[in-house]
């Protein structure tokens, strides 16, 4: 790696490369020092890049397997089977033969290890395979928000489209309009600013222009939004020190007229105008082409209201631990709700449909999923009355 | 771990006077603190705002439920912050009759130490044990039931295996392993 230490030099790092990576790294995968730290950093440097990029994400999804689970003594002799004190001991990368789903390159009989006899307290569970624990969508190893039995009890009866469907209201801002642009503007451009949120908020154009880092402007008041992006595949690249995502480098089929586009905040929020609908929307449309998004148009999703970051970049609650507060605002990192697919039921799905439906419709051709969970619920409530 | 050792030899002042502290005291000083924490919050939490003023309730599933969490789950998060802290410091609240299975005694240490305090509480039982090729100094200390809420809620658990749990009576244990040298 030394001898291309220099940016300008990556390319040639493809050469050094074991293997191709997953869709999830592939974008920064030139950039060795993003996962591995240093050249001789060992697995505990990868570990702390692993948990530098997913780390909050994890402790958020109440990670049913946290570190400490199989750092405790007591569980010494199961590490002997599954080792997950690491998390390149189940997610190894460069090795797309042996990787699955979720970067997951472990034989897929891995609950199997620790909950072989999970029939002794769930008769409800007994022969089954362990291909159902996930692949039926009940269970998921790290994050299961919507998953767990006490939520699928109380949701049970949920219609599959809610009477009451309201997305969550994002915090309104304290009016303090200018309307006089504080640096010479065209007309075009001073109308566009006028229009927006920040006129009404009294951000002028020095509150952006004119700083030593034009850059750092939207993260100074957008510090969250910033992290987001900049932890999805939109902005990790820049978060990795590399040139900006452009459709060109992705792994999807992309529009080629926007091949050669780059990503940055007013990629999608053209400066100025910062119109959020038309980043909801037609900025996505702009680059991503496919099947999903022609369905997508002629869908009742569209026709309610719906648009591509309805789903992909919700409103979420937003916590700061550190400052003790939370608000709602739109989540720029679209992998917290992309996969698994059952991570977009809580953010997502159930402010207008119900639990049920929502597992099924992401189970999608999954064999079993919420009905076998439903039917076995009611099986077990009958047996206990 | 040298932190750990000369915090608790602050703490006392026979121990002061030699300059180091065992294993069992050390153990005896940790679980001082975490007994007395857990009883405080049982206590002067949970029992009072739920079970007494009825303003909020405890729930396994807090943030959903906008509730508190329960005190089994107190203790967890603040072992597993320790296990964070990557000491080698170990504790766990266990239990012969465990809500969650995945709480009941595993190691040969660990059901002798919860059937010793299950018949005799005043007395923690101490082993020495070998897990994964490393030696502990293991602890079991009584976990009894502090307040009302510690009984209704575990004797009308849907997923207890014992329901006639009384105030007092001894529920658990918490098991503390300290890395040995």
């Amino acid at each position: 790696m030394g001898a291309a230490s220099h940016a300008a030099l990556w390319p040639a790092r493809s050469l050094l490369l074991p293997g191709r990576t997953t869709h999830g790294h592939h974008q920064i995968e030139l950039a060795c020092e993003s996962c591995h730290g240093s050249p001789f950093g060992g697995r505990e440097a990868l570990q702390e890049s692993c948990v530098r990029c997913h780390g909050a994400e994890l402790k958020a999804a109440n990670d049913t397997h946290p570190l400490s689970k199989f750092t405790d003594p007591r569980n010494a002799d199961r590490l002997e089977k599954l080792d997950a004190t690491l998390c390149v001991n189940c997610h190894v990368e460069h090795r797309p033969r042996m990787t699955g789903a979720m970067g997951v390159s472990l034989p897929r009989d891995f609950c199997f290890h620790c909950h072989a006899d999970i029939a002794k307290d769930r008769p409800s569970h007994e022969g089954m395979a362990f291909t159902t624990c996930n692949g039926a969508g009940c269970h998921k190893f790290h994050d299961n928000r919507a998953l767990y039995e006490d939520f699928l009890a109380k949701h049970l009866s949920d219609p599959p489209l809610k009477e009451k469907r309201v997305l969550p209201s994002r915090r309104s801002v304290e009016e303090k309009p200018v309307s006089v642009p504080d640096q010479p503007s065209s007309s075009a451009i001073a109308r566009d600013w006028l229009e927006t949120t920040h006129a009404r908020a009294g951000v002028n154009c020095s509150g952006c222009h004119g700083k030593s880092d034009p850059k750092a402007s939207c993260r100074e008041c957008h510090a969250p939004e910033t992290t987001g992006f900049l932890s999805g595949k939109h902005g990790m690249r820049i978060a990795a020190g590399l040139s900006p995502m452009q459709p060109s480098m992705a792994r999807r089929a992309m529009r080629p007229e926007a091949a050669h586009r780059t990503l940055g905040c007013t990629s999608c929020h053209a400066a100025h105008r910062f119109d959020t609908a038309s980043a909801a929307a037609e900025a996505c449309v702009g680059c991503h082409r496919g099947p999903h998004i022609d369905a997508q148009e002629k869908s009742a999703h569209r026709a309610a209201g719906v648009a591509c970051a309805t789903c992909h970049l919700p409103r979420v609650e937003w916590r700061d631990e550190d400052a003790g507060t939370k608000r709602i605002l739109v989540q720029h990192n679209q992998n917290e709700t992309l996969e698994p697919a059952e991570k977009m039921i809580r953010p997502v799905c159930l402010h207008c449909h119900g639990l049920g439906f929502s597992i099924d419709a992401l189970a999608g051709r999954r064999v079993g999923s919420i009905d076998m969970v439903r039917r076995r619920i009611l099986n077990q409530e009958r047996s206990s009355q | 771990m040298k932190k750990l050792f000369t915090a608790v030899v602050l703490l006392g002042a026979s121990a002061q006077a030699r300059g180091q502290v065992s294993y069992k005291e050390m153990a005896d000083a940790l679980h001082a603190v975490m007994e007395s924490d857990r009883t405080v919050y049982t206590r002067i939490v949970v029992n009072r705002l739920q079970n007494e003023e009825k303003v909020i309730k405890a729930s396994e599933h807090f943030k959903d439920d906008k509730a508190l969490p329960l005190p089994a789950q107190m203790f967890r998060f603040g072992s597993e912050m320790v296990a964070e802290k990557k000491m080698g410091l170990s504790y766990s609240l266990l239990s012969i009759w465990p809500i969650n299975k995945q709480n009941a005694p595993k190691t040969a240490a660990e059901k002798e130490g919860l059937e010793a305090v299950a018949k005799d509480p005043s007395k923690p039982f101490y082993k020495e044990e070998t897990l994964g090729r490393v030696k502990y100094y293991t602890a079991v200390y009584a976990d009894r039931a502090v307040s009302p809420a510690c009984v209704t809620c575990h004797n009308e658990h849907k997923d207890t295996p014992k329901k006639d749990f009384k105030l007092g009576q001894t529920m658990g244990g918490v098991v503390i392993r300290i890395p040995m040298k």
